[in-house]
This record gives structure tokens, C-alpha cells and sequence, in this order.
């Protein structure tokens, strides 16, 4: 009770009650625009937030990560276009729900189960949070860093069919952590004798590039679309009534969304696809999917606003961010020397209710905002694309520019920028090169740290927690191992149409000795060499 | 007709062979620089080794790389592939756009040179109406009003702002 009473005072100021507003308002209208995103925002606003108290920063950035996701439900629903890209699953029965005539059913229902994903996580993690404080402080160095490999391993083999690339691009972010002066030895890595590479790459110029200049890249070039929106009639408040009828649903999903939440690199499409396809199977009427259930929206719906909650977890508790969002909220926390990790749980838990306090009345903020405000909320969504291209390009520099006032920094964005256009124009992932640079940036200080007091390999995982990982480790890359196995003998099988033969090369060469000496392999290649000898004939 | 192999591929195919291609030499180059860009300490632990790390991240690069490049189903650049490439370097006028505004604002000043900016840039996006410019022009104020005015976000001032007048001089310097 002391800890909750603490914690609300330390909320109990104007300048976070503007920023839990601004966060939740900003979120919800950065959402609702197509192809701007929370990254982009909390790109841009990032070194905005340097200069506040560390609580009212982290409650802007906060508030725009857990809001986005109700804003980007609307256009999800009124134009069949995600507003944020985990809003992609909703366009699969918001949009029938509109195309029969029920937007206003729709959206209130997106409103509605968003809501109780988001309070019922926060929840769940404020009854969660004295477990936690008791395991943080058995993390030490060891743990920490096998944690982090743990993550890294995670956000490489959840990009299916592509790890070969993520888990390079993740390498790219270790080695683009590592230029600069190495802090202990004090000798340059990768510098090229340059001045400005002798501080290294900011982690934060690197996201501004990737995230918000490559976006902005990404609509100048691309075309403007013509939008026809549905206009809205009535009251929003029957979702609340008809979420009531469905609890089994939106608990089972708002569970997934909190227990993916917390697995480093896993987060929002893992939570949905599984409550959806729970919410499918365990359907009275498994065929509407996909056509406008209400069961369907409200799974996809919950499962990812139970993330936001969950993905603070690792990032309190351990120090490890999951992805990228959360990675940039580290450095606000690096700016102000607040740690995260272990200490802060054992130090400082009332800044941690706080920060779940702010989460739980952002959530009752933005539904009170969007009941009331979506009507007018929904003219965003016509803002022209290039238009919005020009104005993130204009933001970015606010961004890069105000960290260090330097060209170079600028430069180097641009240069990021380029590489994160031709990713997003290849469809590959670039969230791996910002968590290889932040986790490859712990990683490097734990395993120096964890390594001073182990004289053989085998001690490093000596301790119950460290060992527990390393099981995990081995567990993930074995279940990784098997499903590319997995996949390739699905590949030759359809290339080969063979499912009941065996793929192996010897049964292959075997296989066709047996044909060519069967009657019908005879007759074939006599016709065949008897076209060629027409053939060579001709010649 | 594709095969079962570039049917299964995530993304598209255009591009992806000379990515991958760039990728593995880029990072081979780097790796084939690492003893004139790290050093190795004597009696220091290998893991505390200033090299341990570079190694580690390019050592990955090449080897993850190598092997992308590798289970590529395509292993010939079509002129698709030629015209991607194209296409990526269409985005250096707008790096150039971002570039010149960096270089604009110490000199002339953030306000002045937003002011310019936005409308200019929408206007060669193809946005020539009055509303529109008008729209822009009222972005960049907001920009200027709420980033460096409100939010003291660091901008310095601007070399064509020592030539106001004394009261003048330090409110645009502090404010615009």
C-alpha cells in the first residue's frame, strides 16, 4: 500500500499529468495516420525528452507506444489500411464489419477490447511486480549477458524464412556498437583515423535513420492515395456491452499478450496470431473469421495492447530491451543515470509502479478521448502521404541535429536513412541491427565483467539462473535447428512431388537406377535417341 | 513460372541478389581490416580483448551474409534487379533535400530556413496550391514554435542572427 501511495505521488504533478495527456493524444493521433508509427514518433521526440524528469519523458514516450495501437485500429477498420503495422490484423474482420455497414460497431469494439488488453496486463504486472523484484537480484553479470544472447538469439529466429539475414543484420548492429574508442583498453575500433567516428555511432542516429528518415524516404517516393471514408452515426459505447459477451476471449488473448509480451523479440505478431487462432478454433462460428467476427477483432485487438506492459518487463527488471521501442526508451534512462536493471527494482520500485500507474490511467485517458473525439479524429487519415513525407523529414532533423549539433551525426542519419529504404524495399527487418547494437553493447560489458571471476568455461553457468539460460538457449536454437530441417524437407518434397518416397540422395540415385532399367525407361530412351539421331542427321 | 524455392522466398525478388552480394563483400572487406583497425593487448583475456567483439560482429556478418547470399534462389541479376538499384539511388535527392536543410540552418537560422524548407520541398512533391503551401508554412512555425521555442530542444543560434539589433538578437538566438 506505502509502495502504491509513493507511487502516486510521484505522479502527482502537472508536468506529468500534461505528459500522460500529451502522450495518450499524440499516441492515439500518430497511430491513426498511416505510415507514420510510434518508432517514427519516438524517434523524432527522443532527444525532446532528454531535457525533462525522467518520469515525464518516459511517460510521453509510454503514452505514445501504448495509445498508438487504438489509434491505428481506425483506419484499420474504415479503410482497410493498418495504421501501425501490429494494426494489421485487424483489417481481417474490422473491415468486413465496415463493408456491411458497421463501422461505429467496429471501431467501439476495437476501442473496447484494446482497453481491457491494455488494463489487464497493467494490472497483471502490478501484481507481478514483488515476484520480480525477488528474481532481478539473482541476475548478475553472467545472467545478464546470457539474457541478452537469449534476446538476440529470440529477435534473429522469430524472423522466419529470414533468419540467415536478420541474424546478419543483428551482427551489423554488434559491430556498429563496437566503433569508437573501447572504453577499457582505451584504443580505437574502426575509426578510420576520423575524429567523428572516434565517439562512435550514436545508437539514436541510427534509429532516427532507420525508423524515421527511410519512413520519410519511403512516402516521398511513394504515390498518394484516394481515401473514401465512411461516415460515422451514434454513440460508441456498445463494444463495452458486447466485449461482456465474450470474457473467455479477450482474457485468453490478453494473457497471450502479456506472456509474449515479456519474451524478449517476440511481442505483438506472436501474441496475435496465437490468440487468433485460439479465439478460430475455439469458435462457435469459426467460419466468420476473417469476414467480420467480433471474436476475431477482439482477439487481435487485445493481444496487442497487452504488449506495451509486458514488453517493460525485461527492460525494468533486467536492463534488456525486447525490441526496438523499448531499446530507445533505454537511452532516455541512460541520459538521466537511471539504470535498469536489477537495482532499480530492488531501489526504486515506487518510479516503477509509477511508470505502471501512468500505463493504467493513459489507457483510461484514451478511451475516454476516443468514445468522445473519434468522429472529428478520423479526418488524419487524408493527410497525403508525400505531404507526410516532408513533414517527418522535417522532424528528423529536430532530432538529429539537437543531440550533438553535428553535421556528421546528420550525415551518418542519412546515411541510415538510404540503408533503411532499401531494406523496407526488400521487406527485410531492420529492427535486428538496433537490438544488436544496444544488446551487443551489454553483452560486451557483462561477459568482460562475468568473465573476470570464472577461471573455466563450464563456471559460467555454475549458478542456478545462468544455468536455467543457457537450457533455454539451447532449447530455442534446437527447436530452430529442427524447423529449417523441417522446411527444407517440406521444399524438396514439393519440388520433387515425392511425399512418400524418401528424399535422401542415395534412395534419389537409387530410385532412378530402378526406372532406367525397368522395360518403360528402355522404350523411353530408345525413342529418345532415335529423335536424336534425326536430329544430328539433319546437320 | 518460379519454383518452389522463389515461391517460398520472403519479399520480393527485384534487388535481393545485389543486397546480398554488397552485404557479403562489404563486411569481408571490413573483416580483412580488422588487424590495421583493432589492436590486441598482451596479457589481457581474450574476451577483454579490444578486437573480440569487431571479430565477433563481422565474423557473423560473413559468415550469416555468405550464407544468404548462398540459399539465394536467383543467383543471376536481371535488369529488374538494375532498375531496384535505380530506384535506391532516386532517394539520394531527398538525403541531398535533408543535407542541405543541416547546412542552411547554423548559417541562416532554424526559423528562417524551415520557413523555406517545408514549402519548398512540398511544393517540388507536387503540392502548388495556396492551401497547401499555406498548410506547410504553418508547420514549420508550429516545428520552430514547439521544438525550440517551448521544448528548448538544443538548436543553436545562427551566424545571420549576431547582425540584429541587442533584444532582437538574443530572443531569435534563444527562441527561433
Amino acid at each position: 500500500m506505502d509502495l502504491l501511495i509513493s507511487a502516486f505521488e510521484i505522479l502527482m504533478r502537472w508536468d506529468v499529468a500534461l505528459a500522460l495527456l500529451t502522450g495518450s493524444v499524440g499516441g492515439v493521433l500518430i497511430g491513426a495516420i498511416p505510415g507514420v508509427g510510434p518508432a517514427v514518433a519516438i524517434a523524432i521526440l527522443l532527444p525532446a525528452t532528454f531535457s525533462m524528469d525522467p518520469i515525464v519523458g518516459l511517460t510521453v514516450l509510454l503514452g505514445i507506444y501504448g495509445s498508438s495501437m487504438y489509434g491505428g485500429a481506425i483506419p484499420a477498420i474504415l479503410i482497410n489500411t493498418p495504421g501501425t503495422a501490429v494494426n494489421a490484423l485487424t483489417t481481417y474482420d474490422g473491415y468486413p464489419m465496415t463493408a456491411r455497414g458497421e463501422p461505429r460497431r467496429a471501431l467501439s469494439l476495437a476501442y473496447s477490447a484494446s482497453f481491457f488488453g491494455g488494463i489487464f496486463s497493467v494490472i497483471c504486472l502490478i501484481l507481478f511486480a514483488p515476484v520480480l523484484a525477488k528474481v532481478a537480484p539473482m541476475f548478475g553479470s553472467r545472467e545478464i549477458f546470457l539474457a541478452a544472447l537469449l534476446g538476440l538469439i529470440l529477435v534473429v529466429v522469430a524472423h522466419r524464412g529470414q533468419a540467415l539475414i536478420a541474424g546478419a543484420l543483428a551482427a551489423f548492429g554488434i559491430f556498429l556498437q563496437t566503433i569508437g574508442l573501447e572504453p577499457v583498453k582505451y584504443s580505437q575500433r574502426y575509426t578510420f583515423g576520423s575524429d567523428f567516428l572516434g565517439g562512435g555511432i550514436n545508437l539514436i542516429v541510427v534509429v532516427l535513420g532507420l525508423f524515421a528518415i527511410s519512413q520519410a524516404f519511403v512516402l516521398l517516393t511513394d504515390e498518394d492515395e484516394r481515401i473514401r471514408l465512411t461516415k460515422l452515426r451514434g454513440g460508441m459505447f456498445q463494444g463495452l456491452r458486447e466485449l461482456g459477451r465474450h470474457p473467455r476471449v479477450a482474457s485468453v488473448s490478453a494473457a497471450f499478450g502479456v506472456v509474449m509480451g515479456m519474451i524478449p523479440g517476440v511481442g505483438e505478431f506472436t501474441a496475435q496470431f496465437m490468440s487468433y487462432t485460439y479465439a478460430q478454433r475455439t469458435s462457435k462460428r469459426p467460419q466468420d473469421f476473417g469476414n467480420g467476427s467480433s471474436e476475431g477483432l477482439i482477439a487481435a485487438e487485445t493481444a496487442n495492447n497487452a504488449v506495451p506492459a509486458a514488453a517493460m518487463v525485461p527492460l525494468l527488471a533486467l536492463g534488456i530491451p525486447g525490441e526496438a521501442l523499448t531499446a530507445m526508451m533505454l537511452s532516455v534512462f541512460y541520459v538521466h543515470n537511471v539504470v535498469p536493471g536489477p537495482g532499480l527494482f530492488q531501489n526504486q520500485m515506487d518510479f516503477v509502479v509509477a511508470l505502471y500507474l501512468a500505463l493504467l490511467i493513459l489507457n483510461v485517458l484514451v478511451l475516454i478521448f476516443l468514445l468522445f473525439a473519434t468522429k472529428s479524429l478520423i479526418q488524419v487519415v487524408r493527410i497525403p502521404n508525400r505531404f507526410l513525407g516532408v513533414c517527418i523529414l522535417t522532424l528528423s532533423f529536430v532530432g538529429v541535429y539537437s543531440l550533438r549539433n553535428s553535421a556528421a551525426d546528420c550525415v551518418l542519419a542519412a546515411v541510415f536513412g538510404v540503408i533503411g529504404y532499401i531494406l523496407k524495399r526488400l521487406s527485410l527487418p531492420s529492427v535486428p541491427i538496433v537490438l544488436g547494437m544496444v544488446l551487443g553493447g551489454i553483452m560486451e560489458v557483462k561477459l568482460r565483467a562475468g568473465m573476470a571471476r570464472v577461471k573455466e568455461p563450464l563456471d559460467f553457468i555454475d549458478r542456478p539462473v545462468a544455468f536455467i539460460l543457457f537450457l533455454i538457449i539451447i532449447i530455442v536454437l534446437t527447436i530452430h535447428i529442427r524447423r529449417v530441417l523441417k522446411d527444407r524437407k517440406e521444399l524438396k518434397e514439393a519440388e520433387w512431388q515425392t511425399r512418400n518416397s524418401s528424399i535422401r540422395f542415395g534412395k534419389l540415385m537409387l530410385r532412378r537406377r530402378n526406372s532406367f532399367l525397368k522395360d518403360r525407361g528402355k522404350q523411353v530412351r530408345a525413342r529418345h535417341s532415335k529423335r536424336l539421331r534425326r536430329l544430328t542427321g539433319l546437320f | 513460372m518460379p519454383t518452389e524455392k522463389e515461391r517460398r522466398f520472403v519479399g520480393p525478388r527485384r534487388g535481393q541478389l545485389i543486397f546480398a552480394l554488397f552485404f557479403f563483400l562489404f563486411s569481408a572487406v571490413l573483416l580483412a581490416l580488422i588487424p590495421d583497425q583493432t589492436r590486441w593487448v598482451e596479457k589481457s583475456k581474450f574476451v577483454a580483448q579490444p578486437r573480440f567483439w569487431p571479430a565477433i560482429g563481422l565474423g557473423l556478418m560473413v559468415l550469416f551474409g555468405g550464407l544468404h547470399l548462398y540459399r539465394l534462389p536467383w543467383w543471376r541479376a536481371t535488369r529488374y534487379d538494375f532498375w531496384e538499384v535505380r530506384k535506391w539511388f532516386v532517394v539520394l535527392e531527398f538525403a541531398g533535400w535533408f543535407m542541405g536543410y543541416v547546412v542552411a540552418v547554423p548559417i541562416i537560422g532554424y526559423l528562417p530556413v524551415t520557413l523555406i524548407f517545408v514549402p519548398a520541398l512540398s511544393w517540388r512533391m507536387g503540392y502548388r496550391t495556396r492551401f497547401m503551401l499555406g498548410i506547410s508554412v504553418v508547420f514549420a512555425v508550429a516545428v520552430v514554435v514547439l521544438f525550440k521555442g517551448l521544448l528548448s530542444v538544443k538548436i543553436p543560434g545562427a551566424l545571420l542572427y549576431e547582425y540584429l539589433p541587442g533584444g532582437l538578437r538574443s530572443f531569435f538566438i534563444l527562441y527561433l
